[in-house]
């Protein structure tokens, strides 16, 4: 079915046909519009999840943290500060391997205080054993979501699903949504590896580990995220396979020939296809690539991918505060080091507090990459 | 002390399937006081039994016997909620 929904209204319209078991959720700001909406389902009678009001964001991981042990489907969904109060209780689900899937629009932490658009709140909490999918549109943020559920269980690692806050959150688009059917049957039903209320299989969940496990038990986890890569591509196939809309964890967009390339993820993307085809006009052989799912790091895929560019320029919507740009332009160029190649990088920071980034600014990247310098070591889009 | 694992051997999300296996750890090693029970002032209300945050407290047939201080953390619980009047528990200084 075709419909017009904005960001919000369509990661709820998915979480809806997923029907998970349990949402715990603190559902009023800075958490996002897709738990109200979801809410308002609890309260229709149109899904058979139990909804847990908590009472803050570090609660609703609790829960779910809870409930997701218990061997519930569970999810959530928050933003910006809220993101960073559940902090701690991501590592936790992440260390428990508990596949909780959260849709995120991703916003800009305070201080100053900002309600818009950037990375800085997932970006933060790439350490925390998280699978990360950052989308482009909101089609692409409705599609993700649904393919979490499946990853995130086969892969028993948690999944944030991330959307542009506001620009996608908060804007309309057309999307084609599927039938309840096909959906649940395409995630199938859950089958937990354990569950805490089993009493005739008891089980200690959350031990206390010293210097002679906790190291093993996290090098167990990092197994698990090393081995996450095929299991993504894995689902993206079936789920090209059902419902014919395909992804990759990259995309390359009119990379054929190109000399030069930009790098980032989430709803830049389309502005940059845009800037990218009007360079294709000018005859500059210039192109993109999408990074669409930033944990794992498909850091194979990208070296493969980039090492054929002259020049590859890095755009990242969050600023680590080290001194030296962004998180992605750190570990692309890492993972660029040891290809026989390497590539010139060039590092920009763009979009912060959801500033405007334009067509214009696009291109000014794309002409940069394309003469392979710039002066400035990291490069403030629009800043003033 | 049994053979340490590697990281390969270990469960998903570090659960431990076998609950019992917490018995290996003697963690009363902690304790720095230690609860004195006194049979003869005690009157088996139980309360110490129920409010004891590990299973220290021996009871046998619906009656105290003894604390286990294999796992007894001295928290001191169970002397606070011994009733006023009875004080059977009392806290005593651990001697090595
Ligand atoms: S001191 Fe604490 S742990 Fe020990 S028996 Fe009393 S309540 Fe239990
Ligand atoms: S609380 Fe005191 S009186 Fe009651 S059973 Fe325990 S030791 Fe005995």
């Amino acid at each position: 079915m075709i419909l017009a929904k904005t960001g919000n209204e369509a990661l709820a319209y998915a979480m809806k046909q997923i029907n998970p078991d349990v949402v715990a959720a603190y559902p009023i700001t800075p958490s996002t519009e897709i738990v109200q909406i979801f809410a308002q389902y609890v309260s229709d009678g149109k899904v058979d999840s139990e909804f847990v009001a908590v009472e803050s964001e570090h609660s609703a991981m609790a829960a779910c943290i809870g409930s997701a042990a218990s061997g519930c489907r569970t999810m959530t969904a928050t933003a910006s500060q809220g993101l960073m109060l559940m902090h701690e209780m991501l590592f936790i689900a992440g260390g428990l391997r508990l596949p909780i899937v959260m849709p995120i629009a991703s916003r800009s932490v305070s201080s100053p205080l900002n309600i818009h658009g950037d990375h800085s709140d997932s970006l933060a909490s790439r350490d925390s054993g998280w699978l990360q999918f950052f989308c482009e549109t909101v089609q692409e943020g409705y599609d993700t979501l649904i393919q979490c559920v499946k990853i995130a269980e086969r892969t028993s690692l948690p999944a944030i699903c991330a959307v542009d806050g506001f620009i996608l959150s908060h804007c309309m688009e057309r999307i084609e949504t599927f039938e309840d059917k096909p959906v649940r049957e395409f995630i199938g039903k859950y089958k937990p590896n354990w569950n805490l209320l089993d009493i005739k299989k008891p089980i200690l969940v959350g031990p206390a580990t010293m210097q002679d496990y906790f190291f093993e038990f996290k090098r167990s986890q990092i197994e698990g995220m090393n081995k996450a890569l095929p299991i993504i591509e894995e689902v993206q196939a079936e789920f090209k396979q059902k419902f014919g809309r395909g992804y990759g964890v990259i995309e390359e967009y009119r990379c054929e020939d190109a000399e030069a390339v930009v790098l980032l993820m989430g709803s830049a993307c389309g502005t940059m296809r845009e800037a990218v085809d009007e360079m294709r006009n000018q005859g500059k052989k210039v192109g993109m690539v999408k990074l669409r799912v930033f944990r794992p790091l498909p850091h194979q895929v990208l070296a493969e991918s980039l090492a054929k560019f002259k020049t590859v320029a890095v755009m990242d919507r969050a600023d680590t505060v080290n001194a030296w740009g962004g998180a992605l332009f750190t570990e692309i160029s890492s993972v660029l080091y040891d290809s026989p190649t390497r590539p010139k990088m060039l590092s920009y920071v763009y979009g912060l507090g959801g500033k405007e980034f334009s067509l214009a600014d696009a291109a000014a990247v794309l002409e940069q990459a394309h003469a392979g310098k710039k002066e400035d070591l990291v490069t403030y889009i629009g800043v003033r | 002390m049994a053979k340490l694992k590697s990281w390969k051997e270990l469960p998903c999300g570090a659960i431990i399937d076998d609950p019992t296996a917490v018995l290996e750890n003697k963690t009363g090693a902690w304790r720095s006081q230690r609860p004195c029970w006194n049979a003869e002032k005690c009157i088996h209300c139980l309360n110490c039994w129920i409010f004891c945050p590990d299973a220290a407290v021996i009871v046998k047939d619906g009656k105290v016997v003894g604390i286990n201080y294999d796992y007894c953390k001295g928290c001191g619980i169970c002397a606070e909620v011994c009733p006023t009047k009875v004080q059977a528990i009392t806290m005593e200084e651990e001697r090595k």
